[in-house]
């Protein structure tokens, strides 16, 4: 059959009637029945009937496909219009007026004429010969032929159409899929220059009869593929669609677009005369997709932000709802971003929109990410309804899977089962889990953020601390604990922690350092300080050979001026019996030399302290390393004597003391004189006796009066734990003072003497160098403890409130 | 099986609401209206802790005498509520079915959102999220 050339109206027409016609939506109209019928309304002669089926092929045929029919309805019109009946007749008459059919189907008829000829100027002018009509009338057929298209069943009709009607089943439901969009509105899709159906024809050809020559190709104006492919299109209105796509529909296209319509027009004639695959894109339209992409993101590898696309998008002037739509086909991986692969599907679907395409329900096959290969021949039935080209139409949806290259098969596997896809997400990213997450992070840090540098700080602080206490020798005496209280204060917490817990931790360092064996635990220290206080007073006779740690009896002194203190206090053993605690103090109280009561008082006390202080010498001795405070005695030298009498003195210093004694030890003096002065309370007590004299020896001899207060504002603020230590070191440093009272505290007796007294304050100031250092780790780690318990507390009390 | 979904925005105004078309529609939307209510105690009862810490499944709203139909809710983060009435007639529904339910539809909405051609606060005209919507309507019985 050749082309026949049907005018707008014609067009709608026949294809109204064919509708009407083909009751079982067979897209073959049985030659009995209805066409009959119609034929004999038309009021021709039977005979130019038969002749007229005869030409069209009716009756070669046996049934009348859609272009039989609208043949035969065009010679119907010839022969009303009393031209001779010829097959060439179809074309060369012109002007036909439509076939006239009285009879039941007038009003019809005329509904249809009437509605054809409103509806002309919707028609575009289609190009070149139309392939049978076909697919032409079904553009215009579909808006007006809904009605029209009634349900008939007609046995007979069937009966010849049965092999087809099986899979004609399956295919309009493909295209219905279509839903086709409001057509009349879109863009400027008003013309849809149906210049033959094309590739989309085909695939719904091959969808309804599978038995169909493959050969559906329009745009080559090959005879009408066998009748079932047009019948398919019968009642498949959003296969009308398609026709857009067709090259000659692009030629028409009048939509407007920003970005070169132009060319995305040739770039679709084209590609529908691939007539493979209304989806794919052809090499034309990829390059012309992909420098599109390189304009907004030059990285062909990047992304498009969303904000981007819809900018670029938006400017195709289609609807927002259509362009979510299209979003949401194209963004595979739902990221928000398009890939150079998503980008040419969304441009894509926009396009064939533009051309009046409905937009797919689910994305096209060949339009998925990375299936976008002109190569990719996965061609077997797309989408059912969409694509299907040479796939049958059953086999349209399975045949996604098995035929699609390895590559593909992930990706229908994911668009089809959504519940895959979901599932995976709903495991990955529950919203539970994130949640949880961002409340699990953020209790935790802000404690331990801050909590954690505050240990941190502490020797640091220490340092600092010596330095303040060294500086401050002399003035700041009415602070016992001022070295360590600006530290703290400094600090914040952390000073109080470092108080508190310097006191222990240094006690622990001081055991630590000491050179004695077995301090591990605090208790131990604690119960070691005791000892070693006496061990060290015990030692500190031996180790009176450095020189008496004269200046202890100032063990609030301390530091700076301990040195002095010591040198000047040689003799000030008994300030080291005192307290034992300002070891610093005894070593300041060389300089300050004047009163030295103690040196008289101090052999008194001292006298009896020797057996103590070797007691507490010999203990403090063992017991230092946990105790800061007694490094003395890990040298088991005169110093931890010396530095124990002068804790000793220290602690029962609550006078001036020892506030020079050690300026070395300053630092650990806070934590030593801390726990000096804690000891005090205690020292005192067990020192009773000999600790007032000491005191006074210590105090009056010794430095600054301060001192010993300070040191007993420390002893308040250090740990109570550490006060059994500091009587231990009370009573270690009494047993220094104690060890000293050789050394005769007479001022300007012996220069020797003197000397010998600065040389052991020297060394009293190593040895309580070192305690102090002991002294600071061990409040180190009572910080430590104490931050982690108020680390805890944090974290149970957001409980409290459940 | 899930006869009503709602999506109500978190300034209470319902940017999704279908339900299976049988009777009554006009009944379920006034029950998604009434479970606002509810939902909005539940929320603000947790409220006191951090919002993190706050579950995003509300589970059964409120009991009610009809038995056949339960409610329940489930709030995102952002406030966005989401409201379903169950049909329990058929099966018992268990909790777990619920809460995937829900996920489901967290996941669908934040693909909605995703989409920038929708803006936050318009009604959910997404077809991906009324295909799902339908296939939960169906599908759990």
């Amino acid at each position: 059959m050749e082309g026949l050339t049907l005018s707008d109206a014609e067009q709608k027409y026949y294809s109204d009637l064919f509708s009407y016609c083909d009751s079982e939506s067979t897209k073959k109209v049985a030659a009995h029945g209805r066409v009959l019928e119609l034929f004999r309304a038309a009021q021709l002669p039977s005979d130019v009937v038969h002749q007229i089926m005869e030409l069209c092929g009716a009756t070669r045929l046996g049934y009348f496909g859609r272009s039989q029919f609208y043949i035969a309805l065009k010679l119907v019109a010839v022969a009303q219009s009393g031209f001779p009946l010829r097959v060439e007749s179809i074309n060369t008459v012109k002007d036909l007026p439509l076939p006239r059919f009285v009879a039941s189907k007038n009003d019809q008829e005329s509904r249809h004429a009437a509605s054809y000829s409103s509806d002309s100027e919707n028609q575009g002018s289609y190009s070149g010969v139309i392939p049978p009509p076909p697919g032409r009338g079904q553009v215009k057929k579909v808006s007006t032929s809904h009605d029209t298209v009634q349900p008939r069943t007609s046995a007979d009709q069937q009966e010849p159409v049965s092999p087809v009607v099986s899979p004609q089943q399956s295919p309009p439901t493909s295209p219905h899929t279509w839903r086709k969009h409001s057509r009349h509105p879109s863009g400027g899709n008003s013309e849809r220059p149906l210049a033959g159906p094309g590739p989309f024809w085909s695939p719904f050809g091959e969808a309804q009869s599978g038995s169909s020559s493959g050969d559906a190709v329009w745009s080559g104006h090959s005879p009408p593929p066998p009748q079932e492919n047009w019948v398919s299109f019968a009642d498949t209105p959003p296969t009308s669609t398609l026709l857009t796509m067709h090259p000659a529909s692009v030629q028409d296209q009048t939509t407007v677009r920003t970005v070169a319509s132009a060319t995305t027009a040739n770039e679709i004639r084209r590609q529908s005369s691939s007539y493979d695959d209304p989806w794919k894109i052809t090499d034309e339209q990829r390059q012309y997709y992909v420098n599109q992409f390189k304009t907004i993101q030059p990285d062909l590898n990047g992304f498009i932000p969303g904000s981007a696309a819809k900018e670029f998008f938006t400017k195709s002037k289609l609807p927002i709802l259509e362009l979510s739509h299209i979003w949401e086909l194209s963004d595979f991986d739902k990221d928000g971003a398009l890939t150079l692969d998503e980008f040419c599907a969304a441009f894509h679907l926009v396009v064939a929109r533009k051309n009046g395409y409905d937009l797919p329900e689910k994305l096209p096959e060949s339009l998925m990410p990375k299936l976008i290969d002109l190569e990719d021949s996965a061609d077997v039935g797309d989408q059912p309804g969409e694509v299907g080209y040479s796939g049958s139409p059953a086999e349209a949806p399975p045949s996604k899977s098995p035929s699609m290259p390895s590559l593909n098969q992930t990706w229908p596997e994911l668009n089809q089962s959504s519940e895959q896809w979901e599932t995976f997400s709903e495991r990955s990213s529950s919203s539970q889990t994130l949640t949880q997450f961002d409340s699990n992070i953020a209790p935790a840090d802000p404690d331990t953020a801050i909590v954690h540098p505050v240990p941190i700080r502490m020797t640091p602080s220490k340092i600092h601390m010596q330095e303040m206490e060294l500086k401050r020798t002399g003035s700041d005496h009415t602070n016992p604990t001022s070295p360590l209280l600006v530290k703290t204060s400094d600090l914040s917490e952390e000073n109080k922690i470092n108080s508190s817990v310097k006191f222990a931790s240094g006690n622990t360092v001081a055991d630590g350092y000491s050179s004695s064996d077995s301090f591990t635990s605090d208790p131990e220290q604690i119960g070691n300080n005791v000892t070693r206080q006496r061990s060290h007073s015990g030692m500190s006779p031996d180790n009176t050979a450095p020189p008496p740690p004269p200046p202890r009896p100032q063990p609030s002194h301390s530091r700076s001026s301990s040195l002095d203190m010591n040198r000047t206090f040689s003799v000030t053993t008994d300030l080291c019996v005192h307290t034992g605690q300002q070891q610093a103090g005894v070593v300041a109280q060389p300089p300050a030399v004047p009163p030295r009561p103690q040196p008289s008082q101090a052999p008194g006390p001292v006298v009896h302290r020797p057996v103590d202080a070797d007691g507490l010498i010999t203990h403090t001795s063992t017991s230092p390393q946990q105790i800061p405070e007694q490094p003395n005695f890990a040298d088991f030298s005169q110093f931890e004597v010396f530095a124990a009498s002068n804790v000793n003195e220290e602690q029962d210093d609550e006078a001036e003391k020892h506030p020079e004694v050690l300026p070395v030890e300053k630092a650990s003096d806070p934590a030593s004189s801390l726990r000096v002065a804690k000891t005090d309370s205690k020292i005192e007590e067990k020192t009773a006796a000999s600790a007032p004299a000491n005191v006074s020896k210590g105090t009056t001899p010794l430095a600054p009066p301060p001192k010993p207060v300070r040191r007993r504002l420390k002893s308040e603020d250090e740990l109570r734990p550490e006060v059994d230590e500091h009587t231990q070191k009370t009573g270690v440093l009494a047993a220094v003072l104690a060890s000293q009272p050789s050394i005769p505290r007479s001022v300007g007796k012996d220069k020797k003497a003197i000397q010998a007294s600065i040389r052991r304050n020297k060394e009293t100031n190593t040895v309580l160098a070192r305690l102090n250092s002991e002294l600071q780790q061990q409040l180190k780690d009572v910080l430590e403890e104490r931050i982690s318990l108020e680390v805890q507390l944090e974290q149970l009390r957001p409980f409290s409130h459940l | 099986m899930a006869v009503c979904v709602a999506v109500i925005a978190k300034e209470n105004y319902p940017l999704y609401i279908r339900s299976v078309p049988t009777e009554n529609e006009l009944k379920f939307h006034y029950m998604v209206h009434t479970s606002l209510d509810v939902v909005d105690e539940k929320i603000s009862a947790m409220g006191k802790a951090l919002v993190d810490q706050r579950e995003l499944y509300l589970g059964l709203l409120y009991p009610t005498e009809d038995y056949k139909l339960r409610r329940y809710g489930y709030v995102t983060n952002s406030k966005v509520k989401f409201v379903m009435v169950v049909d329990s007639s058929n099966t018992a529904l268990r909790d777990n079915e619920i809460r995937s339910m829900f996920r489901k539809l967290h996941n669908s909405y934040t693909d909605v959102m995703c989409n920038p051609f929708y803006n936050p606060g318009d009604r959910i005209q997404s077809r991906a999220f009324d295909g799902m919507v339908t296939s939960m309507m169906i599908q759990v019985c």
